[in-house]
């Protein structure tokens, strides 16, 4: 209903300003919600940028374990974890994997012997239409209780300065036993060597609802054959892409996935401290690596190997970790799918 | 026929206000879950996720329900270019209302995210895998939120411009809580 003659003007002056703290307000708890005021918020972009190395990102590659290779195979199910969880991947039956064996580094070109990490990226899919990726590496723990001191670590390294290590070690007494692992644990010549471990907690969700909490393995069948990182070097820098790629091609290649279920008190918030030896193993399964294949036209390039990506009847936990580790592969993802046009296909556009 | 009612019809106003709810806490879940890697992050991406598609079915039911019922007309005395980017306004808020959880649910299924619901539902992928195409609708996503925002504030401003300051009836065409939407009788 039009209302003849005009408001006096100093209430359409406070309407003007009122209109304008409404409007400013919102845009404000907007840009507060987006982290614009709070510069010290860990935030994915950040973690991402951690990893960049001095000499300028690798376009369009992971930004860490950049360097890898893919695989294809199965997933065989004995059924023996069906006690544990519901999901369909643990009922007796075979179901296609996919996955990636990769070097913990940011430089797709690092020569193997340089990078004491090694880890597999791993997707299984189950008629159901459901999902299970996992990303593990060989490490028995991992180095640093929470996200953000996995990125303090990373800044702390990446610096110059030497006693920037030695203040953050200090500051984060669990990264010692981290190191030692590192200095001692044999090499080996060959991913098919390698137990890869999911070093984060999960909950398995069993049919009567009842949660576990977990942590699982894939142990290899190949024995492994230790070496020093100086004969590996010897063999060249990729020598473990070459190696696997022949391995798998005169015989497949296979690992048998273990879960350890926690007992009660056991730390599932903390992915640096390993469980007592004595926790009980279920033998779930059996992957079986049939075929390597390049990452450049290979069907893991493309897959972000989010933990997150669960099966129902897995969870999370109050491990930190996945959700920091979803958060920051979304991002590399999106950085990377954003720069495919510099990613070095083997045949320029032979991939969508 | 529809163009006399003096205001939006109950079913209109309804998910006028149902649809302002969601699509605020939408916008505040996706800037503030992109920017944290805390295990909130998994619990807002899946909220993130279930507001989406409801989102998207409310906002076709409310086109059908627009075209069905139209809008009341707005006042005759509103100057042309106001009435100009009424119109413009209410196609970008609709256009983005519908196209924000395509181009969102597009974007994982071209990232060959499974697209799992709270609860379970498991949708299907809308598009191939595809990294390019991935990264053009990531980015179309993350800008027109930035555009949604932006329009919504103007949309606010705009409807407080017509309560305080015009006294016109366009404001409690929406916000008026009279369940009488009869048509008016001509002036």
């Amino acid at each position: 209903m039009p209302q003849p003659g005009r408001p006096p003007m100093r209430s359409v002056l406070g309407s003007f300003v009122l209109i304008a703290a409404v409007v400013g307000a919102s845009a404000a708890a907007f840009a507060y919600t987006a982290g614009w005021f709070s510069p010290q918020r860990l935030t994915p972009d950040k973690m991402v940028d951690a990893f960049r190395p001095a000499g300028g990102v690798p376009l369009g590659h992971r930004k860490n374990h950049a360097k890898g290779i893919c695989f294809t195979g199965i997933f065989e199910a004995n059924g023996a974890g069906s006690a544990l969880s519901r999901a369909q991947v643990f009922t007796r039956g075979q179901y296609p994997a996919v996955g990636r064996f990769n070097l913990a580094t940011n430089d797709p070109n690092a020569p193997d012997a340089t990078v004491r990490v090694r880890g597999m990226g791993l997707r299984i899919a189950t008629p159901d239409g459901q999902e299970w990726r996992t990303a593990m590496i060989d490490a028995p723990f991992f180095a640093v209780s929470t996200p953000q001191a996995f990125y303090d670590l990373l800044l702390a390294s990446a610096r110059k300065d030497p006693t920037a290590m030695k203040t953050f070690a200090a500051a984060h007494p669990e990264i010692a036993a981290f190191g030692a692992w590192a200095k001692s644990a044999p090499w080996t010549g060959s991913y098919a060597e390698a137990r890869f471990n999911s070093l984060d907690s999960f909950i398995f969700v069993d049919n009567s609802g009842a949660a576990h909490a977990v942590r699982w393995s894939l142990l290899p069948a190949a024995p492994p054959v230790p070496i020093s990182p100086d004969e590996l070097a010897k063999r060249g820098p990729d020598f473990l892409a070459q190696e696997i790629t022949e391995r798998v091609h005169k015989a497949p290649q296979h690992w048998t996935m273990v879960v350890t279920v926690a007992n009660a008190g056991d730390p599932t918030a903390d992915p640096t401290k390993a469980w007592p030896e004595d926790r009980r193993t279920v033998a779930v399964g059996t992957l079986t690596v049939q075929q390597i294949e390049p990452e450049p036209d290979g069907p893991c390039r493309d897959i972000n190997f989010d933990p997150t990506v669960l099966p129902r009847g897995i969870r999370t936990s109050d491990d930190p970790f996945p959700a920091a580790r979803s958060a920051t592969y979304a991002k590399s993802y999106d950085r990377r799918t954003a720069e495919a046009a510099d990613y070095p296909h083997t045949t320029p556009g032979a991939k969508p | 026929m529809s163009g006399l009612r003096r205001r939006f019809t109950v079913p209109q106003r309804l998910l006028h206000w149902l649809m302002a709810i969601c699509i605020l806490a939408m916008l505040f879940i996706g800037v503030g879950m992109v920017s944290t890697v805390t295990p909130k992050y998994l619990a807002l991406v899946s909220i993130h996720k279930l507001l989406g598609i409801a989102i998207l079915a409310l906002a076709l039911l409310r086109l059908a329900v627009r075209l069905a019922y139209g809008a009341p007309p707005l006042p005759i005395d509103l100057p042309e270019p106001m009435r100009l980017a009424a119109r413009l306004s209410h196609y970008a808020l609709y256009s983005l209302m519908i196209g924000m959880p395509l181009i969102g649910w597009g974007m994982l299924s071209a990232a060959a995210y499974p697209v799992v619901l709270a609860g379970g539902a498991h949708l299907p992928a809308i598009l191939p895998p595809s990294d390019r195409l991935h990264a053009l609708l990531w980015d179309a996503h993350v800008y027109l939120a930035f555009v949604f925002f932006a329009l919504i504030l103007l949309h606010v401003a705009a409807a407080l411009f017509h309560a305080l300051i015009r006294h016109d009836g366009v404001f409690e065409a929406m916000a008026s809580v009279s369940t009488d939407d009869r048509v008016a009788p001509s002036e």
